[in-house]
């Protein structure tokens, strides 16, 4: 079974952090996974999104055109976006800041104001993590076990400290009803 | 990993001693990888103050014997053409890496690979060839790199890697071999230092005798000559019965793989040929994929490059269609699947 994941949203967001975590989570659970970033020259406030898959064989294309899941945290992403979505996949918004509803009746899609509920739990800046977190819960992709060791492993020890930070978000998302 | 950065880490592994560069798009955590690890490593990163100094410093280096490197992407490496064939005509060994963008000029820093004739066909001025990887993961990147460090000592000759943004830019998982503790012995040419216990040896490619060039030139083709024979590597998926053999490289090689398996489950009898090596070409390797072809569909992200030499290997024995993107756009296994669809079903 192959899962192919679009992640997609502002510079800065986390994007491709959130989609790191995610592959580090598939190398540790024994998968083929690949990784694709795609982002244009700017560091901050540019659109910027990457394709991740998962996978039992080997993986053709990087290049994810039709996401079994998809995690958008602004407007610009959804509307690239939704549309790909394969029938009966799922679609994660941060309602924070994507304005629009999905009305797509094929598809389960989850608005959750990701950005916010980060900034009360004290979390600023790891709305990315509690998408990823609730789309884990949905999908059962990867335990919470691996979760932690995949973050471990993108963290650099110098910045060891955000690694419980950024579980805690995780949690919550896991947790979200 | 990224795949840039599996390139350096390879490349360290290799023994390689030195790298010279200077940063562009999307080649740049190759270089800043090196900067990291070089020094640590007993080796010398420098940045230099232009593309064309950084491949005359490689130049430089690898007369001395040391394993040297240079890496960049496709507007830098057309700055460093005139250094290959300097390095060509000094026969001397180095590895130079193109992580392809979309051209001409300064073009995009999306993935591309128009740089396919400059690399097979005319990587600088004058009669000569350079030895052409085309890897199409993050694990074959590292092997292609070991190997290429050898094949130019081997030879004497610069080889390249050529990838592309796509390849550079994506993670996979990896496994590197173990760095290698022994190298291969250059004191028979190298200018090392000798404090005057010997001849000098003389690194230069300027030969004002016209016969004494052209000798020197035919030596050199000999060498190619026992490439050609020898070095050729291919992937061959599915090809055993197929009826529609599609050929591509590197990225688009992956994209055409997934379309071909896609096929197959539709009961189109696809298959893959994915050059390895693209100078030399692997002509034999393509024949025996398409012994049972029909047709021929060539994927590439360009115009149109590598096609001409899968129309030259098969002696236009067979129709060959052409599907490519370019500029920086990354074709789709479904757009890849349609072009076979199309195909089987004019045979039909």
């Amino acid at each position: 079974m192959t899962t192919e994941i679009i992640l997609a949203g502002f510079g800065g967001q986390g994007i491709l952090f959130a989609g790191k975590v995610l592959a580090y989570c598939g190398l540790i659970d024994g998968k083929e996974l690949s990784w694709l970033p795609s982002y244009g020259p700017e560091m901050r406030g540019g659109t910027a999104n990457c394709s991740v898959c998962i996978s039992d064989e080997p993986i053709g294309s990087p290049l994810v055109t039709a996401p079994n899941c998809l995690i958008a945290m602004n407007g610009p992403s959804y509307h690239k976006f939704v549309d790909t979505v394969k029938p009966g996949g799922i679609a994660l918004l941060d309602s924070s800041i994507v304005e629009e509803t999905c009305d797509r009746k094929d598809i389960t899609a989850i608005s959750l104001p990701a950005t916010n509920m980060a900034t009360k739990a004290g979390l600023n800046g790891a709305a990315n993590m509690i998408l990823l977190g609730k789309m884990l819960a949905e999908t059962k992709l990867f335990s919470f076990a691996v979760v932690e060791k995949a973050m471990e492993k993108c963290i650099p020890p110098k910045r060891a400290h955000l690694i419980a930070s950024n579980l805690k978000a995780i949690q919550i998302g896991m947790e979200q009803k | 990993m990224k795949g840039n950065e599996a390139l350096a880490e390879a490349a360290i592994r290799a023994g390689c001693k030195c790298f010279f560069g200077y940063p562009i798009t999307p080649q740049t955590e190759l270089s800043a990888y090196m900067a990291k690890r070089m020094e640590k490593s007993g080796g010398v990163f420098l940045q230099a103050e232009s593309e064309i100094a950084a491949i005359n410093m490689v130049l430089g280096a690898a007369s001395t014997g040391v394993r040297a490197m240079t890496s960049s992407s496709s507007p830098g490496v057309s700055l460093k053409a005139e250094g290959i064939s300097y390095m060509a005509g000094s026969d001397l060994p180095a590895v130079i890496i193109n992580v392809q963008r979309g051209g001409p000029g300064l073009g995009s820093i999306q993935p591309a690979q128009s740089d396919y004739y400059q690399a097979t066909h005319a990587m600088g001025h004058g009669d000569f060839h350079i030895l052409v990887y085309a890897p199409c993961s993050v694990q074959e990147m590292v092997d292609v790199v070991m190997l290429a460090f050898d094949k130019a000592d081997q030879y004497r000759i610069p080889v390249m890697i050529l990838a592309d943004g796509l390849l550079g830019q994506m993670m996979e998982p990896v496994t590197f071999p173990e760095p290698r503790t022994e190298l291969p012995d250059k004191s028979d040419w190298a200018a090392c230092g000798h404090g005057g216990k010997r001849e000098h040896h003389v690194i230069n490619s300027l030969y004002l005798d016209a016969p004494l060039l052209e000798a020197k030139v035919q030596e050199r083709f000999k060498r190619y000559a026992v490439i050609e024979e020898t070095e050729t590597d291919a992937e061959l998926y599915c090809c055993g019965d197929a009826e529609i053999v599609v050929t591509a490289y590197g990225a688009s090689a992956r994209v055409a793989k997934s379309a071909v398996t896609a096929a197959r489950r539709k009961g189109i009898q696809a298959g893959l040929f994915r050059p390895k090596t693209l100078w030399p070409f692997p002509k034999k390797e393509l024949c025996e994929a398409t012994k049972h072809a029909k047709q021929i569909l060539d994927v590439e992200m360009s115009m149109g490059q590598m096609v001409d030499d899968v129309r030259l290997a098969t002696e236009c024995r067979l129709p060959v269609a052409f599907f490519g993107r370019t500029g920086g756009v990354i074709p789709t296994p479904e757009e890849v699947l349609a072009e076979i669809e199309k195909l089987a079903g004019g045979a039909e």
